[in-house]
Order: C-alpha cells, then structure tokens, then sequence
C-alpha cells in the first residue's frame, strides 16, 4: 500500500521559509498569492495490513514534530 | 568524576566538548558512540555536542533523538544525571522530548556564526551557579534552526519556575521571549544553542563558556 504523510506547520506557527518563498513570488510579479506555508510530504510503501493506529504512531514518534507540526494520512491505494 | 561527551554522524563539536570538559575536570571524558546501546556505568555528567547529526534530515536532531544511545541518555536523565545539549545536542534534546518546545529555522533564514551577549536569567542550577544572575556573558552562536518555539503557555512555566537558564540580549534567530537556553523541571538538563564550549580559552576568543564546565564540575564534586 501506498500512503502519502503530509507534514504542515501548525497554524501561528510563524513560517519563515514560506514567507521568504511568498516574497520571491512577489518579486516575479506573481499577484494575488495572500499565503505561503511549506511542508513535507512523506512517501512510504507500506504492508497492506499495517493499521491506523501503526501510522498515526509513525506521524507522532517521528515523522512529524508534534509540537509545531501537523500531519495528513493519505492512503492511496 | 566520570564525564562523557555522545558523537553522532555529523557531530562537529565533539573534540571541542570533549577538551573544555577535559581542561575543566581534570580528567578524561569517555567517548560514547551513538549507535552504543549503553552508556558506561557510573557517569557524573553526559553532553551532547553541536554539529550535523545525520545531516539535519527531516528535522534537526530528529533522527539522533531516536538513535540507540538516547534511550540510555534519557534512562540517566531520569536518574538525575546531569545532561547538556549543546547546539544540535539542544535539538536533539527538545526532539527526544527531554526538554520543552522545537528549535526552527532562523527566522531570518540565514546561518548565524558570531559571538553574542547573553543574559544568564538562572544563575541558582548546577549549570550557571558559576555565573551572576542578570550577569551578561559572550558566548559564541552557529546554527541555522535555533529559533526557539514553544507555546504560550509553555513559555509562560518555563519563565515562572526560573527554567530560562539564558536569554540572547540581541534575538537574532527569532527565538520567543529571546530564549536562547533552558532546563528541564528537574533542572539536570540544560539546552541551550550557544557554544559553550567554544569559548574556554581567553586566547581563543574568550573564556566565559568556560565558567559554566567550573560551575557544572565544582557542583558534581560537592555532591
């Protein structure tokens, strides 16, 4: 089984890689972009049967830093 | 007096940790290797150093906190063992949930290597009784994720049980309420982003790191 992680910062997490990318795409004359936030996206090829629970345990312990970080399980097939 | 200092791959600050510790203890610290599953028996003081651990991947710290060796450091944590993290060893520190709060990237987005003023805020722990509390001291800084975050109310208990062990007097890296060093609720675990351990010679830049392997050591021996 496929399963996308989908690692963002908690919202009033300040973002300084995403502001710097927001003012990059200001200066290439890009309007209209109100936000930048980046994330990392995590690609695993996983058995089948591994549970919910074993990916949420895999997000929490390490994947992502619960303390700035939120997660998104995406299973996709 | 048995000290240790941990290097991980990428470690870069071990040797330097290792001599301020020598220098100031007298003695020679053993040299604990990340994928070591125990510490050696009977250690009075463990340091993690700065560097790269594992190449920064996916966060700072992250894969070092969860390498063999930190099961053993956080067993001597528990214990009442001294710990210090130094640099990465703060991240790896905050990542293996010895200490509150993560360190990002600098808000500036810039690597920052110059020496700073600190304010010793805690001059009471085993590690800065060498210091004066309010006492500003010159410590040199080189990370490029030692922006300190912790939320409000977290922030908040650190400040009110006096677990803000140092604060920068300039905030160069958009560290919240310019922490830039802290304890854990024990007070055995310091963090703190500046090197100490760089600044142990007045011929080689200044020696007010050096006050704090005096006070850490002066304290073990007391003990």
């Amino acid at each position: 089984m496929k399963v996308r992680i989908h690692v963002s910062l908690k919202p009033g997490v300040l973002d300084p890689q995403g502001r710097a990318v927001h003012h990059a795409l200001d200066g290439l004359g890009f309007k209209g972009v109100e936000d930048v936030r980046i994330g990392r996206l995590v690609e695993m090829e996983v058995a089948d049967d591994t549970s919910d629970e074993a990916l949420d345990e895999m997000c929490q312990k390490l994947l992502a830093n619960m303390v700035i970080e939120n997660y998104r399980i995406e299973k996709v097939g | 007096m048995k000290t240790a200092v941990v290097t991980f791959p990428g470690s870069n600050c071990d040797r330097d940790m290792w001599v301020a510790l020598r220098d100031v203890s007298g003695k020679e610290p053993v040299k604990v290797w990340h994928g070591d599953a125990d510490l050696p028996d009977g250690l009075d003081f463990i340091a993690l150093p700065g560097g790269f651990s594992y190449g920064d991947y996916l966060r700072s710290g992250a894969m070092a906190a969860n390498s063999p060796i930190m099961r053993s450091v956080k067993a001597a944590a528990d214990r009442g063992v001294p710990v210090l993290g130094v640099c990465n060893g703060f991240q790896v520190l905050t990542e293996a949930q010895l200490l509150p709060g993560a360190l990002m990237r600098n808000a500036a987005q810039h690597f920052i290597c110059r020496t700073v003023p600190l304010r010793v805020e805690n001059a009471d722990s085993l590690f800065t009784s060498a210091y004066s509390k309010g006492e500003t001291i010159h410590i040199p800084v080189a990370h490029h994720d030692g922006n300190y975050f912790a939320a409000d109310d977290v922030l908040d208990r650190l400040e009110g049980e006096g677990r803000v062990a140092f604060r920068y007097e300039e905030n160069s890296n958009g560290s919240r309420r310019d922490i830039a060093g802290i304890l854990n609720q024990r007070g055995n675990v310091l963090g703190m982003m500046p090197h100490p351990e760089r600044a142990i010679e007045a011929d080689h830049g200044g020696s007010d790191g050096r006050r704090l392997f005096e006070g850490v050591i002066a304290s073990l021996v007391e003990a």
